[in-house]
């Protein structure tokens, strides 16, 4: 099933940030949202996970999707390891499970190694493998390549893809090429 | 080597302050040359000794230890379920204040006394080390689940984390550090506040009756040794308390 927004507005302090905001995100495809910083990219994400309510507007096609998210933030807990952030996060998957998709990100080396102590890079395909492990219906990223050499993003964008088959993708992203590397089928446009 | 010579040269510098103090006192107690006013650490000890020999000795550090220790536990429990509940409804925030503000202003006397005409003096210390530890834990729990972090609570949500999950990875690694401040404020306030609350009810067999009877007797040798034994005690019950909040804590992390 589609998920479909219609008329989203969203303001802060009076700021508005969503205006009026429609779109369609076609089942099993990936959307990309690009635009500008501060117009509302984030802010849409973060109603679609629930974490903040529109001030008008309706999403259909969302209450029975299995969600999870690539924050912009590595939102990890820093002092247990990668594999170990997977396990709390997601307590129904199998350790295997855990290391197979941390090895597929090029960590199995660093599986055990404290997120305090990893790159920049590393956290996010971390914070990717966490959200892949969850099983998403409906999976969004919010600049999910962010530290990553070209090589590392390519291999981050095919496991990804590789985990999600049939599940509807939501990208944020300032680049066409990521958008690319996802395969993503329509490019949403966020300008006010 | 080196790391296990720094911490044998701290603690040699450690005991020779003890020892530095302990010759102050012995100095001012030859000069005064008057027991009854101070008495000598070598007087005291051996008075110390005297004690320890008699069974009333154990059974009054036993019954004030152990009521002094309900009190604290009481406010150990009531605070985390109330900073629990004040963090979660404003509403129970917006009516404990009040309350909170008056415990923590009100000096132990005053509230000891006022304590006497509803208790019997033998619960009176539980009451006192209760309302004494109480402000601090409750306060600085709700400072401590205030801190956990929004943006990993905000992630826990979007998965779906249980509570369990939520109070394991995320609220108790943020509420550790301001326990273990609380914990190690209020033990001492609590044994110091529970044997002062004694010494006004005077509750029969207890550390803070003895102390006022050596008082009251002018029996300065028993008074110096009785406060010895509150001062070891409050030492020895901060750094058990403390020792097992680390040893909590390292579960935790081992988790």
């Amino acid at each position: 099933m589609d998920i479909i927004i219609r008329g989203l507005y969203k303001s802060f302090e009076g700021r508005p940030v969503l205006e009026n905001f429609s779109a369609t995100l076609p089942e099993g495809c990936c959307t990309a949202l690009m635009g500008p910083s501060g117009r509302g990219k984030t802010t849409l994400l973060r109603i679609l996970m629930g974490l903040e309510r529109a001030d008008a507007g309706k999403i259909e096609g969302l209450s029975r999707k299995r969600l999870t998210a690539v924050f912009q933030e590595d939102r990890l807990f820093p002092d247990l390891s990668a594999r170990k952030n997977l396990l709390a996060v997601c307590p129904g998957a199998e350790g295997q499970q855990a290391d197979r998709l941390l090895g597929e990100l090029g960590l199995r080396e660093s599986r055990m190694q404290r997120i305090r102590e990893m790159s920049g890079g590393m956290k996010r395909r971390v914070a990717i493998a966490r959200a892949l492990l969850a099983g998403p219906q409906l999976l969004l990223l919010d600049e999910p390549f962010g530290g990553m050499d070209e090589r590392t993003r390519a291999a981050a964008a095919a496991c990804i893809l590789a985990h999600t088959a049939g599940a509807t993708l939501l990208l944020v992203t300032h680049s066409l090429a990521e958008a690319e590397l996802l395969g993503a089928k329509k490019v949403l446009q966020m300008a006010l | 080597m080196t790391h296990f010579t720094t911490r044998a040269k701290k603690r040699l510098l450690r005991i020779g302050a003890v020892l530095f103090w302990l010759l102050v006192w012995q100095l001012c107690s030859m000069m005064i040359k008057q027991e009854i006013l101070l008495v000598s650490p070598v007087s005291a000890f051996l008075s110390l000794l005297q004690l320890a020999k008699t069974g009333s000795f154990w059974s009054s550090i036993a019954f004030s230890f152990f009521k002094i220790f309900l009190g604290f536990l009481l406010s150990l429990g009531a605070g985390t379920l109330l900073a629990a509940l004040s963090c979660r409804f404003s509403a129970v925030a917006i009516l404990l204040q009040p309350a909170v503000t008056v415990m923590k202003a009100t000096p132990v006397a005053s509230f000891t006394i006022l304590a006497l005409l509803w208790i019997r003096s033998q619960n009176l210390s539980v009451l006192v080390s209760f309302t004494m530890a109480f402000p601090i834990l409750y306060s600085n729990l709700c400072e401590g689940i205030l801190c956990a972090d929004r943006e990993l609570l905000e992630m826990a949500q979007v998965f779906h984390m249980s509570f369990w999950r939520q109070l394991s990875y995320i609220y108790l690694p943020a509420i550790f550090p301001f326990f273990i401040s609380a914990v190690s404020l209020s033990v001492g306030l609590c044994w110091k506040s529970g044997i002062a609350a004694e010494v006004i009810g005077q509750p029969a067999g207890s550390v803070g009756g003895a102390l006022y009877q050596a008082k009251v007797f002018l029996a300065t040798r028993e008074l110096f040794a009785w406060t010895a034994v509150i001062i070891t005690v409050s030492l020895l019950f901060e750094k058990a308390v403390l020792h097992l909040a680390a040893l909590a804590r390292r579960q935790l992390e081992e988790k």
